[in-house]
């Protein structure tokens, strides 16, 4: 406890860190990439229900520390920025652990005119830049396809109790949780069973998330998100999409998560109405974005299994 | 008693599982992508000792239990009791043979014990580290030889049974380890 004021990070990480981000901008420069600030506190914040925010005052009232810079860059992308990234911190209340820090670096970044494919083949590229020693080639596999080997049923087919049973016989200890609907279950199946078994010197990208984990992703012509996620071993590096555009599609998904908050008594988060405007008024350029947690690929690359021992002052000494 | 979301979870909380309390070991955040989270806790029941392993729901609730470790005196058994005295507030408490399990043959009057209490009641008693024992049993000690190589069982006054070298008798005053029931040296007294 005496030591509380030392720095968690040795000098060498934190050498590290220092030279990582300078690759990173490196290599949005040489991508013709612009970089942009945005505000880490804001007007509105992510609806998400599974996001819970850190909220502030002032005399006009709420303001919330951002869980991620995504709506002031669709906002900048819609104002005609052209691709862009962002190197930025990002705050997610009650999240703490060894892969979580509450406060955390978040890379960013919208290619303009990208596919989803051409963004993932980037985002493996940059990881690769970073994290030393990965596969060549990443392993891509869909996540319906993931769940139905760790399950053995049809995990988009079968009833919640077929679910709930297989669930209970993977993972004896969850075997008094309610869920609340399927995707509940998924997840606790992807966080528990499926990424723990993901190779941890390749990196793996799941793909075709179900509609209803579509986050803000499009829907592709086959009903699935076109939505990405990459793994390093168990480690959850990247979130991507290639995005959905119409604005009355965002005020559907924020009307459906807003809804879910009410529905589990979370506070209520005012839907984004500046990113709304600008969605309606201009458009948003057809575009792929994704945000990589970067003190988690620099945990990876320095060998460590604690996020703390990448940051100078980790949640419990800041 | 107050309750615990998982959001306070941490290594030692006290908490209440299936009627028992219990103590977290460990605890682990999973949440996957923009998904459902949960911890995965390592639990100890404080009564019987078990690790459980349990996932919840991040944000359940959980009630705490009233448990808490306090220093006491011993005082005497009558077979089915051991007696503890506070030094502070000389109140005094019996433990029952469950609690206080195999910390039993290490104690000697006026040892100074840490009980853990649950509702006030011992649930456990963990004897000083190092207690000094008479010993009352053993076979004759051979003079001379102080290589502690060998040894044999010497019985302890208070009825314990440890390794000994050759050259401990029968009134000599050992000092022991009660984590690992070994004998350290002989002590003067």
């Amino acid at each position: 406890m005496e030591h509380d004021w030392q720095p968690r990070a040795t000098l060498k990480a934190l050498e590290q860190r220092a030279a990582s981000l300078a690759r990173v901008r490196a290599f949005f420069g040489e991508r013709g990439y612009l970089e942009v600030e945005t505000p880490l506190l804001a007007r509105a914040g992510a609806t998400d229900a599974q996001l819970a925010q850190f909220v502030t005052h002032d005399h006009d009232g709420p303001l919330f520390l951002q869980t991620s810079p995504e709506y002031a860059m669709k906002r900048l992308l819609c104002a005609g920025s052209g691709s862009i990234f962002q190197i930025t911190k990002a705050f997610r209340l009650e999240e703490s652990g060894r892969s979580h820090n509450p406060e955390f670096t978040l890379i960013e970044w919208y290619a303009v005119g990208y596919d989803r494919d051409r963004l993932i083949a980037e985002v493996c590229t940059l990881i690769a830049s970073l994290v030393p020693g990965l596969a060549r080639d990443a392993r891509i596999v869909r996540y319906e396809d993931l769940m139905r080997e760790a399950l053995g049923c049809d995990p988009m087919g079968d009833s919640l109790p077929v679910l709930q049973g297989r669930v209970r016989a993977l993972l004896p200890s969850a075997e008094a949780l309610a869920f609340e609907d399927r995707d509940q279950i998924l997840d606790l199946v992807m966080g528990t069973v499926v990424a723990p078994r993901f190779a941890a010197d390749r990196l793996t990208v799941v793909v075709d998330y179900p509609e209803s984990q579509a986050a803000l992703a499009r829907i592709n012509e086959r009903g699935f998100a076109d939505r990405f996620e990459v793994y390093c071993g168990a480690v959850e590096l990247a979130n991507g999409f290639q995005e959905a555009a119409d604005a009355d599609e965002y005020r559907r998904r924020f009307a459906r998560e807003r809804q879910k908050r009410a529905q589990r008594g979370l506070p209520a988060i005012p839907e984004d109405a500046r990113l709304l405007a600008a969605l309606t008024e201009k458009s948003l350029p057809p575009c792929a974005g994704v945000a990589l947690g970067f003190d988690r690929a620099l945990m990876l690359a320095l060998g460590e299994h604690d996020i703390a021992a990448t940051l100078a002052f980790p949640w419990e000494r800041a | 008693m107050a309750t615990y979301s998982t959001n306070e979870f941490k290594n030692g909380l006290k908490i209440m599982l299936d009627q028992d309390p219990c103590a977290i070991i460990e605890n682990e955040f999973v949440k996957p992508g923009k998904g459902q989270a949960f911890n995965r806790v390592k639990i100890r029941n404080l009564r019987t000792g078990r690790v459980v392993e349990r996932t919840f729901k991040s944000g359940d609730t959980v009630p705490g239990a009233d448990v808490v470790d306090v220093e006491m005196q011993y005082l005497y058994n009558d077979g089915e009791f051991w007696y503890f005295m506070s030094p502070e507030t000389f109140e005094q408490l019996a433990a029952d043979k469950t609690a206080v399990g195999d910390a039993g043959k290490w104690l000697k009057e006026q040892a100074v014990c840490l009980l853990t209490l649950w509702d006030g009641v011992p649930l456990s008693v963990e004897p000083p580290i190092h207690v000094t024992l008479k010993v009352t049993e053993t076979d004759p000690g051979v003079r001379g030889d102080t290589s502690g190589g060998g040894g044999k069982p010497a019985t302890l006054e208070t009825g314990a049974v440890v390794r000994v070298p050759l050259f401990i008798n029968i009134g000599d005053i050992l000092k022991v380890n009660t984590q690992t029931g070994e004998y350290i040296a002989r002590a003067k007294e």
